[in-house]
């Protein structure tokens, strides 16, 4: 089997090109890298049939081992009509997103910006002692009580309940019980702000 | 004239179907007859072929006359034939709760013009694909279901969707581009793509291109089937598609994967040369996925992650090459193709009854609606191994072979297999006490259709929905004949583990697929199966 080496240097540096640009954000040039891939793929499957030969017309005076192999230009044709439908379809899909976000560039997961922005010390379960919140609020954490009440509206600025260790300032305390409360947000360190 | 001479129909019925659905696409209801009458037709047709194979063994169909390995082959032995019926009696289900939801919604969500096409295309390219025998048919089957979901996966065009759309079609696509290097690879060491004659010609090929051409195989069609280290596309795109769409989408595209994969192990390149990379392969996909699985928050996601990581007992399974495991990994597959797709379509059943998916905002659903929370128990327990379901069986089956084998390495896995089935009883669990068992002034952000006064049933409003009923029947009908029919594999494990059991066997024994092909007097080269290997 004799190989065309043009074929196969323009398809290294077909594969080259399409995987640098696959690896970017830009959504057309992941279109122009898929393009290319399948580009370099197909020149792979024009290269496994072997030597340049004649046209696979059936001629007498012909002999088998003249004939170019016909299977790789079949699949080649067949890969040929899927890439395009595959690019058309992306070429939609990066209309639709210049449409809905005006750039044109891959966004980031919302799930794994909100697992890596999820802080990673919480109140109530790193207070050495667990605090118990729910059935007696703020009775419960060791202040006396005065001036603290279930509604983060009561409660007075400047008061502060100890969950454990840590000091939590009341307001943020009572805010935790109201139904539907995001978490009070943390400090670097912890309750304290 | 055989049945199964009929076998090419199992493609053409949903194509024409697709194409006779595409031009009544302004009749809704039309549409909706045809695409359900087509896809029984083709269930039936396929009960058929698997009864066939079942009295007369393998049998292959040239299409057009031209003789293998010249022309394209379809192969339809046990294996292939069971996997169809499986299946298309999933997608028949998957179709009906579609259609309930589309006639509830009044196709706001899903237009309903393209939905139905596009899903008779993608049934068409799963069958296809598993009836192929031919290793290019095969990918071509492949982008025919690959473009099929794309479409499906964008479903609507909304900002998530087409955000996860572009990871799954870049991901997809590349796989495919790797999978055509490969069959190139194939037809220029042996100069042939039909895979009968392959299994006989790739033995003939010195240690190290084998090796390449079963590793590219292996990993193309490993991302197709998210095995642990190419899986990390499937948890971030299958959970924004519409649930109907996901549901079929974890039932079939993954399995469609190892469907390919089992071909290769048994087919192509028999033996034990790859077992031990598998096997480490397989462990890490059931534990890495699990604990992915623990840390969701969401339901469709942590379904998502749970589907990755049951796929290693499949390959689990399938890298034991014994007919226990293979035979135990076959019956899996059948298994988990009910059981997922049953659980994510019940999975849109709460998210209509309980307005999210989210288990912070869920809660107190089982006093809700008792029939969904029945429907979501069943295919859980099922889903965790907890006996006498037949995710129990399938499990007992994978760990007794892994005993039998008895290296360090199987007893590894056994062990991962058990801790896996441990963490999905917790991740279900948690599901299950968070969404249906507390009270909903415990959820953290309950969702106010949770908190309001029950009303009358058949009335129940949904913020900013009022007309649309909850939980229609036709949805919840689906999803209970999906979960029947997963009670019902357990009921008839028997007959399918000898199904199963004897499909493996044919497949590691390979003479009866090569010879149905390539004619009865084909010589196949010899193949040591594994002592003690079932039996």
């Amino acid at each position: 089997m004799s190989v065309n080496l043009t074929l196969l240097i323009v398809m290294g540096a077909l594969y080259a090109c399409g995987i640098y640009l696959i690896l970017e954000r830009s959504l057309t040039r992941v279109l122009l890298g898929l393009m290319l891939l399948t580009n370099a793929t197909n020149l792979l499957i024009l290269t496994t049939g072997g030597y340049a030969g004649l046209a696979p017309f059936f001629n007498k005076d012909t002999g088998a081992d003249e004939y170019a192999d016909p299977l790789p230009q079949a699949l080649i044709l067949t890969s040929i009509v899927i890439s395009f439908a595959v690019t058309a379809f992306m070429l939609g899909i990066i209309y639709r997103t210049w449409v809905l976000a005006r750039q044109d560039e891959i966004q980031d997961d919302i799930e794994d910006l909100r697992v890596a922005e999820t802080p990673r010390f919480d109140a109530e379960d790193d207070a050495p002692i667990p605090a118990e919140t729910s059935e007696f609020p703020l009775t419960m954490l060791g202040s006396d009580g005065s001036g603290i009440s279930d509604h983060a509206d009561h409660a007075e600025s400047g008061e502060s309940v100890v969950a454990g260790a840590k000091k939590i300032p009341a307001a943020d305390a009572a805010a935790e019980e109201q139904p539907g409360s995001r978490n009070v947000n943390p400090g670097p360190e912890g309750g304290v702000k | 004239m055989n049945i199964a001479s009929f076998a090419p129909l199992a493609v053409l019925f949903p194509i024409f179907g697709a194409a006779l659905a595409f031009l009544l696409f302004r009749h809704a209801r039309a549409q909706r007859a045809v695409s359900i009458a087509v896809l029984s037709l083709t269930l039936l047709l396929e009960c058929f072929l698997l009864a066939s194979v079942w009295e007369g063994g393998t049998a292959a169909v040239n299409i057009g006359g031209w003789l293998p390995p010249w022309g394209i082959t379809m192969v339809v032995d046990q294996f292939s034939s069971l996997m169809l019926v499986v299946s298309s009696a999933v997608s028949l289900a998957v179709l009906i709760y579609a259609t309930g939801q589309g006639m509830a919604d009044g196709d706001q969500d899903a237009p309903v013009s393209i939905f139905h096409p596009t899903f008779l295309i993608l049934v068409a390219g799963v069958s296809n694909a598993f009836l192929s025998g031919d290793l290019f048919n095969l990918y071509v089957g492949f982008e025919i279901l690959l473009t099929a979901s794309y479409v499906l996966m964008t479903l609507g065009g909304t900002g998530p969707r087409i955000r996860a759309g572009v990871t799954y079609v870049v991901v997809s696509v590349v796989s495919s581009v790797l999978f055509l290097i490969s069959i190139a690879m194939v037809y220029g060491a042996t100069g042939t793509v039909n895979m009968a004659d392959l299994a006989i010609k790739l033995a003939d090929l010195d240690e190290g291109t084998k090796t390449l051409l079963h590793v590219m195989l292996l990993v193309a069609f490993g991302i197709k089937a998210a095995v642990f280290p190419l899986s990390f596309w499937l948890p971030d795109s299958y959970p924004t598609a519409p649930a109907p769409v996901t549901a079929v989408f974890a039932g079939l595209l993954t399995k469609v994967g190892v469907y390919a994969m089992v071909r290769t192990e048994t087919l192509l390149f028999p033996g034990d040369s790859l077992n031990t990379p598998l096997m480490v392969v397989a462990l890490l996909t059931m534990v890495v996925g699990i604990l992915g699985a623990l840390a969701q928050s969401d339901i469709k996601r942590l379904l998502s992650f749970t589907l990755v990581s049951h796929i290693g007992y499949m390959v689990f399974g399938l890298a034991m090459s014994s007919v226990a495991g293979l035979g135990a990994a076959v019956f899996y597959v059948a298994h988990h193709i009910t059981i997922q797709t049953s659980l994510f379509l019940v999975t849109g059943l709460i998210e209509r009854r309980g307005g999210s998916s989210s288990v912070d905002r869920l809660a107190g659903l089982a006093k809700l609606s008792p029939l969904l929370a029945l429907l979501f128990f069943v295919p859980a327990m099922n889903l965790a191994g907890i006996p006498p379901f037949s995710g129990f069986l399938g499990k007992v089956g994978l760990i007794q072979a892994g005993i039998e084998l008895g290296t360090p390495l199987a007893y590894a896995l056994v062990i991962g297999g058990v801790v896996t089935s441990l963490l999905t009883l917790l991740a279900v669990a948690r599901v299950w006490n968070r969404a249906f068992w507390r009270k909903p002034s415990d959820a953290e952000h309950p969702d106010p259709v949770l908190l309001a006064v029950p009303e009358e049933p058949g009335t129940g409003s949904r913020a900013g929905r009022d007309s649309v009923t909850l939980l229609p029947r036709t949805m919840v009908g689906s999803t209970l004949g999906l979960v029947v029919l997963g009670v019902s594999l357990t009921v008839f494990a028997g007959p399918l583990f000898k199904v199963s059991d004897q499909a493996a066997q044919e497949m590691l024994d390979r003479s009866s697929y090569i010879q149905a092909v390539l004619g009865e007097d084909t010589v196949v080269p010899p193949l040591a199966l594994k002592a003690g290997g079932g039996e």
